[in-house]
């Protein structure tokens, strides 16, 4: 355990700022070479828009983008707790008339009106 | 030979009884046995149908085998082959079983020739994979697991009762192209396209798959939506309505995968999403879009799983699965960074690897059959599905913020099912030949001419940038414990509390009414009863019931003292 985090702790990959860069700068550059392909290879295109320059680029893009930018605007209203679904039928407690309390409301209302009318007095 | 009339889900049927006396090595080494029994049979099985019997007035063929149902029929072979690996140091027969008989169901679902053995398989398919999201043991798979099973059982009633329907219309039970003309042909439809995670019937996708165990999830996301995928491909290739629905599958899930913290309910979106590609294939109805759509049935299962393996390995090391959870796992777990890599490479479809191949065809079909706008949304969910699937899962996995987590890699049986399912993907991307000589047509297509790839790599490439892009400028949805609502809002929410404020309206008026009509009752008798005692004080007094029983006793005193005289 000991020897694992040692040989853990040592810096990985990442760690080093220089390597993230060096992975972007890789990125940009493969970027930048793809977009200068299309001035090199001839497309058989079938869409029209196809032959638009930098039309794939643009639309990975710009797609991407909107993609993100429109699911975070979808998190202000369908965002709710993580136990949201959790909590379900603790607040179903109803509140039933019991038989009792019906009874009782019967008392009440025809005591007053019933006179003599009890069988096994 | 006698051989051939044993249709493929019998061996697997037989492997889970074993499954469930075997113990220890001997289960182990049928569990991987038999899948590969059974797949060298498959390939020597001619085709046509192997076996049928009469059944009332109607011909049931139990076994039939063309070149459709041949397809999913090896790429199942193979699911299971690597889901058991990966799933061999898994102590829990339940477990084994069910899988087992999950997959033999699949199989007779794919090689059923008519609709009420396909019911069949179709219901045994529900109640069998249930058991693996169950297994998971926690309250949550409890209930999700009964929302799936719901929903499951309700599409395969809807297919038995759709079935009758098509009997009533054709006069046969036979399973072959069926279109949306008449009641029989929508019910199909409808029950098809439910176990398909058509939009607004997909929740029980999304609700179940990520709660079921680490290799449950494997198995599930390799057959159930396949089945439908195969049965839509039978019935209904060349439905325009389909073309609509799978352009709906392939576009929103990924809104709600950027924003899901799960990351096995991500990939349960993203499952979706690949899934409308192939709907769109069968929806255009093409020879090569039929291609398109079965080749990326075949690669999605491999990379789909793929991709549930290597989720579900960082789940059993560590015990997490939410992205705001992990991060910099890659450091102690690289063997399964690479793979998941290899996996998200595919689903992205990057030149090289297996989705390449057949989504290519499916958008080629699109763009050829005049589906301009189609092809548009097509082409921004495939920048989607990088965006979510590809990059998403491993860099809130493996990369991001550490975590701090330090698991090592799964043990190596996992890593050897993850392996093969990688070198399938890649071996599928550099040689499509292979794939494409199994499917049902020849097209002559060849993905990788220079349009094809420049455009492809393009496209990620620049959905890449984006990512980087937004990361940079902080624009980024961080990963954050939440639940997000979705049309299972509806029939979790809405619906119950609806039904439970109606319910106690009825019962609050039931009440009333109750109460009011007794009292009326009552004063209705004391009424009676005031007028009765005014008007005749004799006769009809209210007299007590004990004043007759002593009147009584009176007069049989008297008649008793008559009698002795």
């Amino acid at each position: 355990m000991e020897n694992e985090k040692l040989s853990v702790e040592k810096k990985s990959f990442f760690d080093h700022p220089k390597n993230v860069k060096r992975l972007l700068h890789f990125l940009y550059a493969s970027c930048a070479l793809l977009l200068l392909l299309d001035f090199v290879i001839h497309r058989h295109a079938i869409h029209r828009w196809e032959n638009l320059w930098g039309f794939y680029p643009i639309y990975g893009f710009v797609g991407c983008v909107i993609l993100v930018q429109v699911a975070a605007w979808m998190r202000t209203f369908l965002m709710r707790a993580e136990d949201y679904y959790d909590s379900e039928g603790r607040n179903n407690e109803e509140k039933v008339v019991t038989d009792e309390s019906l009874n009782e409301s019967f008392s009440k209302t025809t005591k007053t009106n019933v006179r003599d009318h009890n069988v096994d007095g | 030979m006698w051989m051939v009339e044993i249709p493929p889900f019998v061996p697997f049927f037989i492997c889970a009884l074993i499954a469930a006396v075997a113990r220890g090595v001997w289960r182990s080494a049928t569990m991987v046995a038999i899948p590969i029994i059974s797949a060298f049979h498959l390939w020597m099985v001619p085709e046509g149908i192997h076996l049928q019997f009469a059944f009332l007035d109607y011909q049931l063929i139990l076994y039939r085998v063309d070149k459709l149902s041949l397809m999913f029929g090896y790429v199942f072979h193979i699911a299971a082959l690597i889901a058991i690996i990966y799933s061999l140091h898994v102590r829990d027969t339940k477990q084994q079983v069910a899988a087992m008989l999950y997959v033999g169901s699949g199989l007779g679902a794919v090689f059923a020739g008519d609709l009420l053995t396909l019911f069949v398989f179709w219901e045994l398919l529900a109640f069998t994979s249930v058991f693996l999201i169950w297994a998971r043991r926690t309250r949550r798979s409890y209930v999700a697991g009964m929302r799936y099973l719901i929903i499951q059982v309700l599409s395969g009633v809807i297919l038995l009762v759709g079935a009758l329907f098509y009997v009533a219309e054709n006069g046969t039970l036979e399973f072959g192209h069926i279109g949306l003309d008449g009641i029989a042909g929508w019910l199909i439809f409808i029950s098809f396209g439910i176990k398909c995670a058509f939009p607004i019937a997909h929740n029980w996708l999304t609700d179940a798959y990520p709660e079921a165990t680490v290799t449950g999830a494997v198995f599930l996301c390799s057959v159930t939506t396949k089945v439908a995928v195969y049965a839509l491909a039978r019935g209904y290739p060349g439905t325009e309505l389909l073309v609509y629905i799978g352009a709906a599958m392939t576009c929103f899930p990924i809104f709600f995968a950027v924003i899901e913290n799960d990351l096995r309910r991500v990939l349960s979106y993203s499952l979706i999403n690949q899934v409308g590609f192939m709907v769109v294939g069968i929806g255009i109805g093409t020879a090569l879009s039929i291609n398109g759509a079965i080749s990326h049935a075949f690669n999605d299962v491999i990379f789909k799983g793929l991709l549930f393996m290597s989720m579900g390995a960082v789940l059993h090391m560590t015990g997490r699965i939410n992205g705001s959870d992990l991060g910099g796992l890659y450091k102690t777990m690289p063997k399964t960074t690479v793979l998941c890599i290899i996996g998200a490479a595919s689903i992205s479809a990057f030149p090289l690897f297996s989705g390449f191949v057949s989504k290519s065809m499916v958008m080629s079909a699109a763009l050829e059959n005049g589906y301009d706008w189609i092809w548009l949304i097509l082409l921004f969910a495939s920048a989607g599905v990088f965006h979510h699937a590809g990059i998403k899962i491993p860099y809130f996995a493996f990369f991001a913020h550490d975590s701090g987590i330090r698991a090592s890699d799964p043990p190596k049986n996992m890593l050897l099912g993850m392996l093969i399912a990688a070198g399938l993907c890649i071996a599928i991307g550099i040689y499509p030949a292979a794939l494409y000589a199994l499917l049902p047509y020849d097209t002559g297509y060849n993905p990788y001419d220079a349009t094809h790839v420049l455009a492809q790599t393009q496209l990620l490439f620049f959905s890449a940038l984006a990512f980087v892009w937004l990361n940079l400028r902080g624009m980024y949805p961080p990963e954050l414990r939440s639940t997000n609502l979705d049309f299972d809002w509806v029939y979790r929410r809405v619906f119950p509390s609806i039904l439970q404020k109606t319910f106690s309206i009825i019962w609050t008026i039931n009440n009333v009414l109750r109460k009011a009509f007794l009292v009326r009752l009552y004063r209705c008798l004391a009424f009676l009863a005031k007028k009765n005692d005014r008007s005749s004080v004799l006769l009809s007094r209210t007299y007590p019931a004990g004043s007759m029983v002593m009147w009584v006793a009176v007069l049989l005193a008297i008649y008793l003292l008559l009698s002795f005289t």
